[in-house]
């Protein structure tokens, strides 16, 4: 066989916590001695996590996979014959296009993640990269809103408000303020907080294809007559940090950030701003305090952020996902969009599988198949290969599902019905030997470690929720600090300001009610209760 | 609060002027910006590793805002931090797809080995142990971060190794990645 040419090594978060890093540094010293003609290549990664490290080497037919690679298992798989294209090592995997676990996927947003070199400007126009933007600089702003609506595209940060509508807002307000040294200007802000356990798809657009983002929202700048972006970046993401800035250089210099874009006499600046570690900063009003340089208090509504938001000027606040999906809407149309998904939910969901899961990673699909294809077909069970307990779907704030609910359909309106949300997209897989209790607890720690301090129900209810849940786990007056614990959760829902206390209840609720014996209650002394 | 008497004035002096020009770098670079005040305490922290006292007032000056004002927003981010910390820095992750993966004991062993707390640093000043919710990384949990760098499947014999080898080495503060190599283009 002949030698190949170019080698892949992911470099995301995952597969460099798996070492990437210390495989790609031991491949590149062996290029350089035995092999100088073979490129190394820093991929992004497809996001089959399970199989990271994946490497890959490019031959005549097609690209080869070979995972999941150690650094100890490198020095063998390349005597066997890696720099060749090898079918005979036990970690061949084939093709990776043939890989069924994303061949059955149906990547628009991730259609390059782990393809190209994700810092390369000219691997990404080689894969359809600015062709959006490029339509979108002779469209004018109503044009591109219309596309946007035309789509069905809802914010894929968790509250899945349709982007054409928030959009529209952002144009039709004025920005002319008096008095404020903004005023005139109007923002794109990229939610990139990404705080939901059980995710990360916005980290793999990021680490794995930035100029995506860019675009899209250089896009959304265009639609709405915005000329200044920020990046909202959560601190725990140091990798997608460094990715992000060099990109944004990089569109510099080739001028498709900054003055007069590629000639077009349009402008646009974007900035990078990092979050300090708080997780209700990435609610959007809290977030927009952050940025403005204070405490991230969430803000009462309205203002609506479209009409005033940072810096008091009309803004658009999208998620990293739904400015994402743009570049692609613009460029194949809104109802090529449309034309995925099922009622109201339009479109592709990255679905995130992570916990307790055989075939973790990042799964991209038409809203539409039930939860169980996704845990079992994808996932593969769990990876303890003990039966799934509970699936947590939509964060910390998303309710636990048990076997009952979980031929729920993933679209937003069946998952509402349940009781539920599909949020962000994390879903996150406990087998039974899980503690439901111990979750329930949890949620309620967490609640109180990460609230903002504003509303009482949220502040102290948390406090108190703890205290409640430990007083029933060591059986000190079950019944009634049961029948406490529900008072707790409807002042909760009923009394805070933004969702981390109107939500924690959710997965609260949902482990009392569907795992009742992790809480000691059993059959009868739940029937003096009700 | 009590203003802090310094032990130690000659070299608080020269200290402290080296504090007033990091700052004054980080408001040069920031206060064109709309919203400079995160950046430059990013930028602090980072200098520094923690945000020193005298650094309140002169960044309040620098940005004609009150000493409270800078003082309210250091202590709501949990990154920044008013007194120095370790060498490195350990988070664990706590949070849900890490607990679905046995997190909970790893968040055991971390103390164990260090021999401290949350938020404490250990006797030797080697390491700062701290809980983060989330890396996104929680495919292959559970997950650490030491400084810059994710770890995934770490267990506690894994993370043991992770913590001696850290022990040796110098500090990591960069964490950056090999980029592609480019055999035929330079
Ligand atoms: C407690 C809390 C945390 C949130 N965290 C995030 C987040 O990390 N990322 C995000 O995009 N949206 C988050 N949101 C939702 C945002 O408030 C907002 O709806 C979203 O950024 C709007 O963008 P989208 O319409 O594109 O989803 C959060 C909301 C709440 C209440
Ligand atoms: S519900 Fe909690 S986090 Fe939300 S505004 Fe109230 S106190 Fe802040
Ligand atoms: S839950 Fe631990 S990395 Fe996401």
């Amino acid at each position: 066989m002949a030698e190949v040419h170019t080698v892949y090594v992911p470099r995301d978060t995952t597969a460099c916590s798996l070492g990437a890093e210390a495989i790609a540094q031991q491949l590149g010293r062996h290029l350089a001695m035995h092999s100088p003609d073979c490129r190394l290549v820093r991929n992004g990664s497809r996001g089959a996590f399970w199989l990271e490290p994946l490497l890959e080497v490019e031959t005549e037919q097609g690209r080869l996979a070979y995972g999941p690679v150690t650094p100890e298992q490198l020095p063998d798989l390349l005597a066997a014959g890696l720099l060749a294209g090898t079918t005979e090592h036990p970690l061949y995997l084939g093709p990776v296009d043939d890989i069924p676990w994303l061949r059955r996927q149906q990547r628009l947003t991730f259609a390059r993640a782990g393809v190209t070199d994700p810092l390369s400007i000219e691997d990404y126009r080689t894969h359809g990269g600015f062709v959006g933007l490029k339509k979108a600089l002779s469209m004018t702003p109503q044009a591109l809103v219309d596309e946007v609506k035309a789509s069905g595209l809802r914010g894929r940060g968790g509250a899945a408000f349709p982007a054409g509508i928030k959009w529209q807002t952002v144009l039709d307000a004025p920005a002319d303020n008096p008095g404020n040294p903004q005023s005139g200007r109007k923002f794109i802000v990229c939610n990139a907080d990404e705080g939901d356990s059980g995710t990360f798809a916005d980290r793999l657009v990021m680490e794995a294809d930035p100029y995506m983002l860019i675009e899209g929202m250089i896009i959304a700048g265009l639609a709405v007559g915005a000329d200044y972006g920020f990046i909202y970046l959560r601190s725990e993401y140091p990798l997608a940090h460094q990715v992000l800035q060099e990109a944004i250089t990089r569109a510099e210099q080739a001028g498709w950030l900054g003055a007069d874009m590629q000639g077009s006499g349009r402008d646009f600046q974007l900035e990078v701003r990092l979050g300090a570690g708080a997780y209700i900063c990435g609610e959007e009003t809290s977030l927009l305090d952050s940025l403005e340089g204070k405490r991230g208090m969430v803000r009462a509504k309205p203002p609506l952020p479209a009409l005033k938001g940072a810096f008091g000027q009309p803004t658009v606040v999208n998620n990293v996902l739904t400015l994402a999906a743009v570049p692609w809407i613009i460029d194949q149309g809104g109802q090529a969009y449309a034309n995925h998904g099922q009622g109201r939910s339009l479109g592709t969901m990255p679905f995130q599988l992570a916990g307790n899961i055989e075939r973790g990673g990042l799964v991209e699909l038409a809203f539409g198949p039930t939860l169980r294809e996704l845990v079992e077909d994808f996932g593969g069970g769990t990876r303890s290969g003990r039966p799934m307990q509970a699936i947590q779907v939509g964060g910390p704030l998303g309710a636990y599902l048990p076997a009952a609910q979980w031929d729920t359909s993933l679209d937003y309106e069946a998952f509402a019905e349940a009781g539920a949300v599909l949020g962000h997209g994390g879903v996150v897989v406990f087998d039974d030997t899980v503690d439901m209790a111990q979750q329930a607890r949890f949620a309620m720690e967490f609640c109180m470690v990460e609230s903002c301090g504003k509303c009482t129900p949220c502040r102290i209810g948390s406090v108190r929720g703890v205290e409640v849940i430990d007083r029933i786990i060591a059986d000190d007056n079950r019944a009634a600090q049961l029948d406490l614990l529900a008072e707790l959760c409807d002042t909760m829902e009923f009394g805070s300001l933004c969702a981390m206390g109107g939500m924690t209840p959710n997965p609260v609720r949902s482990a009392v009610e569907h795992f009742p014996d992790a809480f000691g209650v059993t059959p009868e002394s739940s029937a003096g209760a009700a | 609060m009590t203003e802090p008497t310094s032990g130690a004035p000659s070299a608080a002096g020269s200290g402290h002027d080296r504090l007033r020009a990091t700052i004054g770098h980080l408001v040069d670079t920031y206060r064109a910006r709309p919203g400079p005040l995160l950046p430059i305490l990013h930028g602090v922290q980072h200098s520094e590793g923690h945000i020193p006292d005298a650094a309140i007032g002169l960044i309040a000056e620098a940005l004609t805002l009150t000493r409270a004002e800078v003082h309210g927003v250091v202590s709501f981010y949990p990154d920044f931090h008013t007194t120095p910390g370790g060498q490195h820095r350990l988070q664990i992750c706590r949070a849900e797809a890490c607990q679905a993966q046995d997190g909970r004991a790893l968040e055991q062993a971390a103390r164990d080995l260090l021999q401290v707390d949350w938020h404490q640093t250990t006797a030797d000043g080697r390491f700062t142990l701290e809980p983060v919710y989330c890396l996104g990384n929680c495919a292959t949990g559970p997950s650490v971060r030491l400084d810059d760098t994710v770890h995934g499947r770490v267990s506690a014999a894994s993370l043991q190794a992770l913590i001696e080898r850290a022990q040796h080495e110098p500090v990591n503060i960069q964490g950056l990645l090999a980029v592609s190599r480019e055999v035929d283009h330079g």
